[in-house]
């Protein structure tokens, strides 16, 4: 991500150091990760110290300050999903794509995490891509679902 | 400005409007305990152990002192077996991260602690904040921050700055009410630049031969 649209998002919100979250998670948004240079100029821009913007980018779970896959895999564990399998499905997915959950792989295609509820949980167990709900999913079926994103 | 009249422990005590009850309490000589307070910083509230007992028309509650703003005719206890309890599961909890650290010893003797209650969690850090808040409000230098949350977060310095700027400062270390502050300093500058890291210093630091023992004994702990 460039300066010149970091400077873009900056502007965006007058430069207040007020909207640092905001800022923050526009650049996440786009970005899909907080990269450290983009973080450093956001201090410089805003006048907020480095210290306070770690503070934050490391608090909420919401930002990432290492690389994302371009795809992200959720994987509910809720206790709706829990009893009709979900940890199996977990299993097969770590197995299918060789990351644990909150890890990404070598070729930055999938990032895996788990979740506490999706709120389907009648179609459960839930795993979740790129915000496209898969319902009852068998471990078998994981693959097939899997195949479709590059 | 009228002063404000209220009773600390049994004692008339007058105070400034914009006072906290610690403030209150200790001008007029009554000492609560603290680890997060600091004269030259802003009240934080993070340690709990100067908890206090107010009293406002009969109905007693805790409050923490030193962000607690005093009040017109209100009556203070700073010790009751209540307070006690509390402070002495405070002490517990924390000498569950830190149970080397010699402040907090002292005050589990005086107030029956026992630092073995709970599983030991050496992260060393009770996050006081007091070296995040003392670099950042009067250095002005922010080389040390907060990262993480909940039971993960801990200090962590910035290298680009601690680098520039921590070298012949070190003001924090002497704050530290646990000693975990050196422990992270000398291990990222160890990691930094491993070939300096215990070079002896050149200009004669009064204090350096305390700080080298301190130092020394981070590292100790955290092997």
């Amino acid at each position: 991500m460039d300066t010149d649209r970091i400077d873009q998002i900056v502007d965006k919100h007058h430069g207040e150091p007020s909207s640092l979250i905001q800022i923050l998670l526009d650049i996440q948004t786009e970005n899909s990760w907080l990269p450290r240079e983009a973080l450093e100029r956001v201090a410089e821009r805003l006048q907020v110290p480095m210290t306070r913007i770690q503070h934050i980018a490391t608090f909420y779970k919401a930002f990432s300050l290492v690389p994302k896959g371009r795809h992200q895999i959720h994987i509910c564990v809720g206790t709706a999903c829990h009893v009709r399998g979900g940890s199996r499905v977990l299993d097969t997915v770590e197995d299918l794509t060789g990351i644990k959950p909150g890890e990404t792989d070598l070729d930055l295609k999938f990032s895996l995490e788990t979740v506490n509820c999706l709120g389907c949980c009648a179609l459960g167990p839930v795993m979740e891509i790129d915000g496209k709900t898969h319902g009852k999913m068998a471990p078998a079926q994981t693959a097939d679902v899997l195949k479709n994103y590059d | 400005m009228s002063d404000i009249l209220l009773t600390i422990d049994g004692k008339e005590v007058r105070a400034k409007q914009d006072m906290t009850l610690l403030e209150a309490a200790r001008s007029a000589g009554i000492s609560i305990p603290t680890l997060c307070h600091h004269e030259k910083l802003e009240p934080y509230g993070a340690c709990r152990l100067c908890i206090v007992e107010v009293e406002t028309r009969g109905h007693p509650r805790i409050v923490v002192s030193c962000v607690y703003p005093v009040e017109k005719d209100i009556v203070v206890r700073t010790r009751s077996e209540k307070i006690d309890r509390i402070r002495k599961m405070i002490l517990e909890l924390q000498m569950a991260h830190a149970p080397d650290s010699f402040i907090l010893q002292d005050l589990a003797t005086e107030y029956g602690a026992d630092k073995d209650r709970f599983e030991k969690e050496p992260s060393f850090c009770i996050h006081c904040g007091l070296c995040v808040r003392y670099c950042a409000e009067v250095k002005k230098k922010n080389a040390v921050g907060f990262v993480d949350r909940g039971i993960r977060k801990e200090i962590s310095f910035i290298p680009e700055i601690a680098s520039k700027e921590c070298w012949n400062c070190k003001e924090c270390f002497e704050l530290c009410p646990t000693e975990a502050l050196q422990a992270a300093y000398v291990l990222i500058e160890a990691l930094i630049s491993p070939e300096t890291s215990f070079k002896p210093e050149e200009d004669g630091d009064r204090t350096k031969g305390d700080q080298d023992r301190k130092a020394r004994k981070g590292l100790s702990v955290l092997a």
